[in-house]
C-alpha cells in the first residue's frame, strides 16, 4: 500500500463514543456509580436484576445529557423515551439493555474540531442515555467465568456522529475535542484508562464523488492513539481489498492492540436482531423548562471560546491557548492566577511550566496543586516588579510548595530580595571592577567578552540576587568611567 | 355469614381474641384444608405468630389501625424477604427475596398477619390454576374445578374462609376471573393505583395489584392501605387515597359487545344483577365499545412481548434453576430455561420473542399497540355518557381442571377482562349468583382512579344482595373455631 494509491480514496469515518457520566449513583438505582470497589460491592437488587426491581431514572443523568445537548447546539425534543435493547450475555442482569433507540434525548448538534486547514464542523447526529453492562473475567478463572456487576448500571451517554470524519487523525481529534467538551461540562471525568470513554468506529472508503460504499465497524477503542491506528489500518485494508477488485464485507471487527491490527469478531459476540420495544416500566421522560434552565446553568464558556479568547484577548500562542484550555482545571486554575494578579503571559508560562512540571513530578492534579492561584500570582508580580528573579522565583516556587507561606515573607526571611537600584549593587559593582583591574583594562581594550565576567562576579558576591539588566547597566557606567 | 374485616376488627378490638388466636385458627384451617385445595404454596407460621404477638402488642398499647392483627396471604408473585417467592415456577422454586415487595412492606407496616404464600398460574400466565409447578388449586365449591387464574390460590383461599382477605395480581383479568369462579369480591385497581415494586413482573404495562375479599367491605381497607405512589415505581400515580364515592345518580353502561359467549344460565344471573343496580336506584344504559373483539389477540401480542423481555433475567447466571454441568454458555441457558419454564410460560415467550422481531414488529407488536390505544378510546368514549360499566366476568363458571387443552381457548376466558386491562382501568367483580350451583360475577368497570365509584357500586349490590355471603357447603366464618368468639358466631348462624 504506498501513498500514491491513498490519493485515489477517500475514507467515510463516523464514531459512536460512549461518555460515561459523572454521576454519584447510577442511572436507573441509588447503588455507587463509582470506579472501582470489590467485585459486586456496588450492584444492588436492581443492578443484579433481581425479581421484583424496578429502575428510577436518575434525574442527574438527563440533567448531564441535556448540558451536553445544549453544549453543542442540538435539537432537544419535548419529550424522551427509553427501549428495551434483548440479548443475552452473563454481564448483561436483565436479559436486557435500557437504552433509547429512536426517541434520544439529545437530537442533531455539531461539534468543531481543529483540522490542518482550519475549523471542521463534525456533525452529531444524536446522543442517547443507556446503562452501561457489568464486566466478565473469563481468564482468572479456570472452566468458569467470573462476573463483576459493579458497572452494570452506570449512566452511558452513547454520542454518535455524523460520517463526516475523513481521516484517523480526524477521527482522534474529535474524541479528543468530546473528551475536552464532556470535561468543561464536568458530565464526565473522561478518564479512558478507567473506561470513562470509548468508542466504536464506522468506517468506509470510496473514490472522492462516489456514494458510500460499504463500511465496516471497530469496536472497542479506548485511547487516542489506539483509534488512530485502528482506523488508519482499517482504511489501508479496505483500500486493498477494493483495490484487489474484491468488496469490503460489512462486519463488526475488534482492534487487537497487541498485533496491532484489526480482525474481524466471531458471529457468536454478535446479535442481529435486538428486538427493541419501548421500556413499560419507564414512563416518557418530558424535558421541561426547569430541566432545561437548570441545564443551561451548568454550561460554562466551552473549550474553543476560551481558546479564542486566550490568543484574541490575552495575546497567547495558538499553542499555549490550546495546553491550558485543555483541562477546565488547568484553565479554571490559569484564570484564577490572573483574576489575583498575574500578568496573562507570565501566568501562561508559568502555569505550563514550572506548576505542570512540580504537579508531574508529585503525581498530583491541578486541582490539588498545594500552591494557590493567589500565592503563584503575588510571586509572578515580585518577579514583573524586579523583586525577585526568575530563578528566585522558582525556588521561591519551591518553598510555597512544600512550606507554604507568604511570597515577601518568604524573600524577606531569606534575603532573597534581588538588588536592583540599591546602593549596595552599586557597591558590588565598583567592588568587582576595582578587584579585577587587569580584565577592566582589557574590557577597555576591546575585549568586550569579559562583560560576562564581570556579571559573574556581581552575581557569585550577591547570591544570585543581582537583577542581570541593572547589573549589567551599572557595570558597562562602571567600566567605561573607571 | 359474616366474618367481615369489621366483625374481625371488632373481636380483636374487644379482646374477644387476640390476633394471635385468630391466626393461629386461620394456620390450622390451612393445614386442614391445603391438602385439597393446593392454595398455599408455602405457609409461615413462624413469621405470622410473629406477625400476630406484635399486633396484639400494638392492640394492647391502643395503636391498632383498620388492618392490626388481620390475617391475609399473599400471593406468591410478591417478593417477602427471607421467605420463598416462586411464582408457582421451578425456574424460582428455591428463590428466596432479599427484599419485601412495597405492598407487602405496607401491609406489614398496617398490621395486617401474613400467613403464607398463595398459589397461582406460572409467572401468572394462565386462567386455571394448572400451569403452576406446584399443580393447580382447586375450586371449594367443587374441587374438580379450577378457582380460576392466576390467582386462584388467593380466591380459593378466601372462598373456602381460610383467610378473611388476599392479595392477587391482574394483568388480563387473573383477580377477577377466578374471584368470579370462587363467589369471592376481587378489585383490579387502575394501572398505576399501586406499587409494582416487589411483584415479580409478567408484563409490565399490565400487571397490578389487587384484593380479594369476601365483599366489599373487605376489599376497601386492604386497597386503601396497599396503595400509593411508591419512589422505586416510576410507573406508580399520584393521586388522592380511594375514597368510596357516591352512589346515587350513577349511570350506568351496559356494553352491547360483553354478551356473546355468554352461558345461558349465566347470564341470566347477569341480568338479574343489572336490574338489581337498576332497582338501587341506578340508571342503566347501553354502550358500545367497537373493539372488544380485538382485545384478546392485541393482549396476547403484548403481554407476551413484555414478558420474553421481563423473563430474559432467569438464565441461570446469578439466581433460580441452573442446569447442572453446562457445557458451555449456550448450553447452560437453552437446559436452564427449558427445564425452569413450564410449557405455556415458554409458549409466551417465544411468542413474545416472535412478535418483537425485525420483520414482525409493525404487523404484531404495533398493530397490538394501535388496538390497544382503540380500545382505551372506546372506554373514553363510553365514560362521556355513563359513569361505569358493567359487564360479564368470565364467560361461564368454572370449568372442570384439565378440560381446557386448547391454548387458544383457555385465551378466550379473559375475554371480558383484557380490554379493561389494555385500557389499565380499576375493575371489579362481585358474586352475581349460582348457576348450576357455582358461583359467577358481574364485572364493573370505572374511569382511571374512579375505584371509589367501583366500591360505591359494589357495596350498593351488595346490601342489596346476598351473593358474596354464600359460602361454599360446609365453610366456617374466619375465626369461628376460636372459643367466645361472639362475633364470628353471630355471623355463623345468619
Amino acid at each position: 500500500m504506498g501513498k500514491a494509491s491513498n490519493m485515489e480514496w477517500e475514507s467515510v469515518i463516523g464514531l459512536e463514543a460512549h461518555v460515561q457520566l459523572a454521576t454519584r449513583s447510577k442511572i436507573f438505582s441509588g447503588a455507587s456509580a463509582a470506579f472501582g470497589g470489590d467485585a459486586n460491592a456496588q450492584a444492588c437488587g436492581v443492578d443484579l436484576g433481581l425479581p421484583g426491581t424496578l429502575p428510577v431514572l436518575n434525574r442527574e443523568a438527563v440533567r448531564m445529557a441535556l448540558t451536553f445537548g445544549l453544549a453543542i447546539g442540538a435539537d432537544i425534543a419535548p419529550t424522551c423515551r427509553f427501549d428495551r435493547k434483548n440479548y443475552f450475555y452473563p454481564d448483561l442482569p436483565k436479559g436486557y439493555q435500557i437504552s433509547q433507540l429512536d426517541a434520544p434525548i439529545v437530537g442533531r448538534g455539531t461539534l468543531a474540531i481543529d483540522a490542518p486547514d482550519g475549523e471542521r464542523r463534525i456533525g452529531i447526529t444524536r446522543a442517547h442515555l443507556e446503562e452501561d453492562a457489568g464486566k466478565s473475567f473469563h481468564e482468572a478463572y479456570a472452566g468458569l467465568s467470573g462476573i463483576d456487576l459493579n458497572r452494570a448500571g452506570t449512566p452511558l451517554l452513547e454520542v454518535v456522529s455524523e460520517p463526516d470524519l475523513r481521516t484517523a487523525e480526524e477521527a482522534a481529534a474529535f474524541f479528543r475535542e468530546l473528551r475536552t467538551l464532556v470535561r468543561y461540562l464536568r458530565i464526565s471525568d473522561g478518564n479512558l484508562n478507567e473506561g470513562s470513554m470509548r468508542c466504536d468506529a464506522n468506517v468506509s472508503v470510496r473514490r472522492p464523488g462516489d456514494p458510500l460504499g460499504a463500511y465496516t465497524e471497530i469496536k472497542n477503542l479506548n485511547s487516542f492513539r489506539f483509534i488512530e491506528r485502528a482506523i488508519g489500518h482499517e482504511i489501508e485494508r479496505q483500500i486493498d481489498v477494493l483495490e484487489r477488485g474484491e468488496d469490503v464485507v460489512r462486519e463488526t471487527r475488534l482492534y487487537d492492540a497487541q498485533a496491532d491490527q484489526t480482525r474481524p469478531m466471531r458471529s457468536k459476540e454478535l446479535s442481529d436482531d435486538y428486538r427493541y420495544f419501548p421500556d413499560p416500566d419507564l414512563l416518557p421522560v418530558r424535558i421541561t423548562t426547569d430541566l432545561l434552565v437548570e441545564a443551561r446553568a451548568h454550561v460554562p464558556e466551552l473549550p474553543r471560546a476560551k481558546r479564542r479568547r486566550y490568543r484574541e484577548t490575552l495575546g497567547l500562542s495558538a499553542y499555549e491557548a490550546r495546553q491550558l484550555a485543555q483541562s477546565p482545571d488547568v484553565a479554571a486554575y490559569f484564570e484564577a492566577t490572573m483574576a489575583a494578579g498575574g500578568e496573562p503571559q507570565r501566568a501562561a508560562h508559568w502555569v505550563m511550566d514550572q506548576v505542570a512540571a512540580a504537579l508531574n513530578r508529585m503525581g498530583k492534579s491541578i486541582k490539588d496543586c498545594p500552591v494557590a492561584p493567589r500565592q503563584l500570582a503575588q510571586l509572578l508580580e515580585r518577579v514583573a516588579d524586579g523583586s525577585v528573579s526568575g530563578k528566585i522565583a522558582a525556588a521561591i516556587l519551591d518553598v510555597l510548595w512544600s512550606e507554604g507561606g507568604d511570597v515577601d515573607a518568604i524573600i524577606e526571611a531569606r534575603g532573597w530580595r534581588q538588588l536592583g537600584d540599591s546602593e549596595e549593587l552599586a557597591r558590588v559593582v565598583a567592588e568587582a571592577v576595582a578587584a579585577h583591574p587587569a580584565q577592566a583594562r582589557q574590557y577597555r581594550d576591546g575585549k568586550a567578552k569579559l562583560l560576562g565576567f564581570f556579571v559573574g562576579q556581581v552575581m557569585r558576591a550577591t547570591d544570585g540576587k543581582a537583577d542581570p539588566k541593572r547589573a549589567n547597566e551599572l557595570l558597562l557606567k562602571a567600566l567605561k568611567e573607571g | 355469614m359474616d366474618a367481615s374485616i369489621a366483625a374481625l376488627r371488632r373481636g380483636l378490638d374487644a379482646r374477644e381474641y387476640s390476633a394471635r388466636e385468630l391466626a393461629s385458627a386461620c394456620l390450622a384451617r390451612i393445614d386442614a384444608a391445603n391438602g385439597h385445595l393446593n392454595c398455599f404454596i408455602t405457609v409461615t407460621p413462624e413469621r405470622a405468630l410473629a406477625d400476630a404477638d406484635a399486633a396484639d402488642a400494638r392492640l394492647a398499647a391502643g395503636a391498632g389501625g383498620p388492618l392490626t392483627g388481620i390475617p391475609l396471604a399473599h400471593k406468591d408473585v410478591f417478593c417477602t424477604a427471607g421467605v420463598p417467592t416462586t411464582c408457582a415456577s421451578r425456574m424460582l422454586a428455591d428463590f428466596v427475596a432479599p427484599y419485601d415487595a412495597t405492598v407487602v412492606a405496607k401491609l406489614a407496616a398496617a398490621g395486617a398477619v401474613c400467613l403464607g404464600k398463595t398459589n397461582m398460574d406460572e409467572f401468572a400466565m394462565g386462567s386455571s390454576g394448572e400451569t403452576s409447578w406446584f399443580g393447580p388449586a382447586r375450586n371449594p365449591w367443587d374441587r374438580t374445578r379450577t378457582p380460576g387464574g392466576s390467582s386462584g390460590g388467593a380466591a380459593s383461599a378466601v372462598a373456602a374462609a381460610l383467610v378473611p382477605v388476599a392479595t392477587g395480581t391482574d394483568t388480563g383479568g387473573s383477580i377477577r376471573q377466578p374471584a368470579a369462579f370462587c363467589g369471592v369480591t376481587g378489585l383490579k385497581p387502575t394501572y398505576g393505583r399501586v406499587s409494582r415494586r416487589g411483584m415479580v413482573a409478567f408484563a409490565s404495562s399490565l400487571d397490578q395489584g389487587g384484593v380479594f375479599g369476601q365483599a366489599v367491605a373487605d376489599v376497601e381497607p386492604l386497597l386503601q392501605a396497599m396503595e400509593g405512589q411508591d419512589p422505586l415505581d416510576s410507573t406508580s400515580a399520584n393521586q388522592p387515597p380511594t375514597r368510596r364515592g357516591e352512589f346515587k345518580g350513577l349511570t350506568v353502561g351496559l356494553p352491547e359487545e360483553y354478551w356473546d359467549g355468554v352461558g345461558g344460565a349465566t347470564a341470566a344471573c347477569l341480568e338479574a344483577a343489572t336490574r338489581e343496580l337498576e332497582a338501587a336506584g341506578c340508571r342503566l344504559k347501553t354502550v358500545s365499545l367497537p373493539h372488544t373483539r380485538a382485545a384478546i389477540a392485541a393482549y396476547y401480542v403484548i403481554a407476551s412481548a413484555e414478558a420474553s423481555a421481563n423473563l430474559s433475567r432467569y438464565d441461570g447466571v446469578r439466581f433460580g434453576h441452573r442446569a447442572e454441568a453446562p457445557k458451555d454458555l449456550e448450553d447452560l441457558y437453552r437446559r436452564s430455561r427449558s427445564e425452569g419454564f413450564g410449557t405455556e410460560v415458554q409458549r409466551r415467550i417465544l411468542t413474545g420473542t416472535y412478535v418483537l422481531s425485525v420483520g414482525y414488529y409493525d404487523a404484531y407488536y404495533l398493530k397490538a399497540q394501535k388496538v390497544r390505544r382503540l380500545i382505551a378510546e372506546d372506554f373514553r368514549e363510553a365514560f362521556r355518557e355513563v359513569d361505569a360499566i358493567a359487564a360479564p366476568t368470565a364467560p361461564d363458571v368454572a370449568f372442570r381442571l384439565g378440560t381446557v387443552r386448547d391454548p387458544v381457548a383457555m385465551y378466550r376466558q379473559d375475554a371480558f377482562t383484557v380490554p379493561a386491562s389494555l385500557a389499565g382501568l380499576p375493575a371489579m367483580t362481585v358474586p352475581c349468583g349460582l348457576p348450576g350451583g357455582l358461583p359467577t360475577g358481574l364485572q364493573l368497570i370505572a374511569p382511571h382512579f374512579r375505584e371509589g365509584r367501583l366500591l360505591a357500586l359494589g357495596a350498593a349490590f351488595q346490601q342489596r344482595t346476598d351473593w358474596h355471603e354464600r359460602r361454599p357447603p360446609g365453610t366456617l366464618a374466619v375465626g369461628a373455631e376460636i372459643d367466645g368468639a361472639a362475633g364470628a358466631e353471630k355471623g355463623a348462624a345468619k
